[in-house]
């Protein structure tokens, strides 16, 4: 099982990619409470870094940054830490029960199908969750009410007033009560998602938006906390098999920390529709990025005509581009709004200063 | 107002500055010990705190610093809504 025999060498450009694309990866996170994960992980295979050691060390990478985020975020008051609490336990054992489903995949259909799997599910659950994300936050945008408070929707109002003697826990980012046999299904989805795709946060930030009515800037900054909890576990069962190359980690973690914090720092900034946009423009187009690998796997399989090795490395690297493109543009929108919303409050203040000295 | 901007930047300098310091010497002594440092935190079964002991470490210095780090630039979270209201 220990591949620390595997470990790669590093140079300096091998340190300067990998702290690029953690400072990207962390200025996702720090802003919508997830992403990068599904970019940091084939940015190391690209370096020679073997599959498990990846997932392994990206994994202690994450719940440091996702701590230190949850952290900066408190401060400004957004963290739900029961909620994340509560959630992210129930997330830790979808880890664990998805981690056994894709070894099953794996025994059965070999590598291709358990890619397969891994892609055909990234493709459904974010063609569904993304476009309706993506589709909200624009109905938000064009009704102009993007200044007003966000409103709970009616399966939210549903689920908070489902009361099971017994089950019900306050959770103050909802300011309702709600049945845990509602956090712990959507917490164990989470956890599913994240041992399936790596990003557990597009399906627990939708959900603790739409079907628990928690707002969308505490719903992101809470996801760091389940980050927190599922990456310290998932670490920890890797590090007890030697997978987990540090420096690898520990150099990520240098970039992303820069990130992160100043994506933490731009959720103040932003009006919380901007949230929605970010995670629905990332999840649209990385739908795009793995529909393309579909046809590789199908052909590996046999289930459709074989691709040629052109082809395939072609669609494998437009993949790649594409994939990076949507954490690119996802950071872009992030600096965009927050030096937006930074001139506004300085222009804001200004006018205030000049009002009183008249 | 001027006067604010300034006294607000100064005050996590030298924090600043003493983070950065214990931050770079972290990161040197790993990268120039790579060897030993994936011998001993790669051996798994209890060893496995190992590593989870230093992510622990170089979050709590170096999360320390980066944030001293936008503070001096003088990129700061807003103020409160509320307070606008």
């Amino acid at each position: 099982m220990r591949e620390a025999a595997n470990f790669i060498n590093l140079d300096v450009m091998n340190i300067t990619y990998l702290f690029i694309v953690g400072f990207v990866g962390g200025l996702v996170s720090g802003f919508i409470g997830s992403g990068g994960a599904f970019v940091l992980t084939p940015a190391m295979m690209s370096l020679g870094v073997p599959g498990l050691v990846a997932v392994a060390s990206n994994m202690c990478h994450k719940f440091p940054k996702a701590l230190i985020g949850a952290l900066k975020r408190a401060k400004y008051g957004q963290v739900d830490v029961k909620l994340g609490i509560d959630l992210g336990i129930s997330a830790e054992a979808g880890v664990l029960y998805g981690a056994h489903v894709q070894e099953s995949i794996k025994k059965t259909f070999g590598d291709a199908g358990s890619n397969l799997y891994v892609s055909v599910a990234f493709v459904i659950i974010l063609a569904v969750v993304g476009s309706f994300v993506l589709k909200d936050a624009l109905k938000t945008y064009k009704s102009g009410n993007s200044h007003e408070e966000e409103k709970v929707t009616k399966l939210a109002r549903w689920v908070q007033s489902i009361d099971i003697p017994g089950t019900m826990v306050y959770f103050k980012s909802l300011n309702a009560r709600i049945s845990v046999l509602f956090t712990i299904p959507l917490g164990f989805a989470t956890g599913m998602l994240a041992a399936t795709i790596a990003v557990g946060g597009f399906i627990g930030v939708p959900s603790m938006i739409y079907v628990m009515g928690a707002p969308s800037l505490m719903a992101s900054a809470t996801e760091l906390v389940i980050a927190f909890v599922m990456g310290l576990g998932g670490s920890f069962k890797y590090a007890m098999h030697g997978l987990v190359d540090i420096r690898l980690a520990m150099i990520i973690l240098a970039g992303s920390l820069f990130g992160i914090q100043l994506g933490a720092i731009g959720t103040t900034y932003v009006k919380p529709f901007m949230i929605k946009v970010v995670m629905g423009v990332i999840m649209v187009i990385v739908l795009f990025s793995r529909g393309l690998m579909v046809p590789v796997y199908l052909s590996q399989l046999g289930l459709i005509q074989t691709l040629g090795a052109g082809t395939i490395k072609i669609l494998k690297n437009t993949s790649f581009a594409i994939m990076a493109l949507a954490l690119l543009l996802g950071a872009s929108i992030v600096l965009g709004s927050m030096f937006k919303g930074r001139r506004a409050a300085r222009e804001a203040a200004q006018e205030v200063l000049e009002h009183g000295n008249i | 107002m001027a006067k604010n901007y300034g006294s607000s930047r100064k005050k996590p300098l030298v924090s600043l500055i003493i983070t950065g310091v214990i931050s770079f010497a972290l990161y040197g002594i790993l990268l120039s010990n790579q060897n030993l440092a994936n011998d001993y935190l790669s051996r798994g079964g209890l060893f496995a705190f190992l590593p989870i002991a230093v992510a622990f470490l170089f979050s709590a210095v170096h999360g320390s610093f980066t944030g001293k780090f936008w503070t001096v630039l003088g990129i700061e979270a807003a103020k409160k809504k509320k307070e606008v209201k």
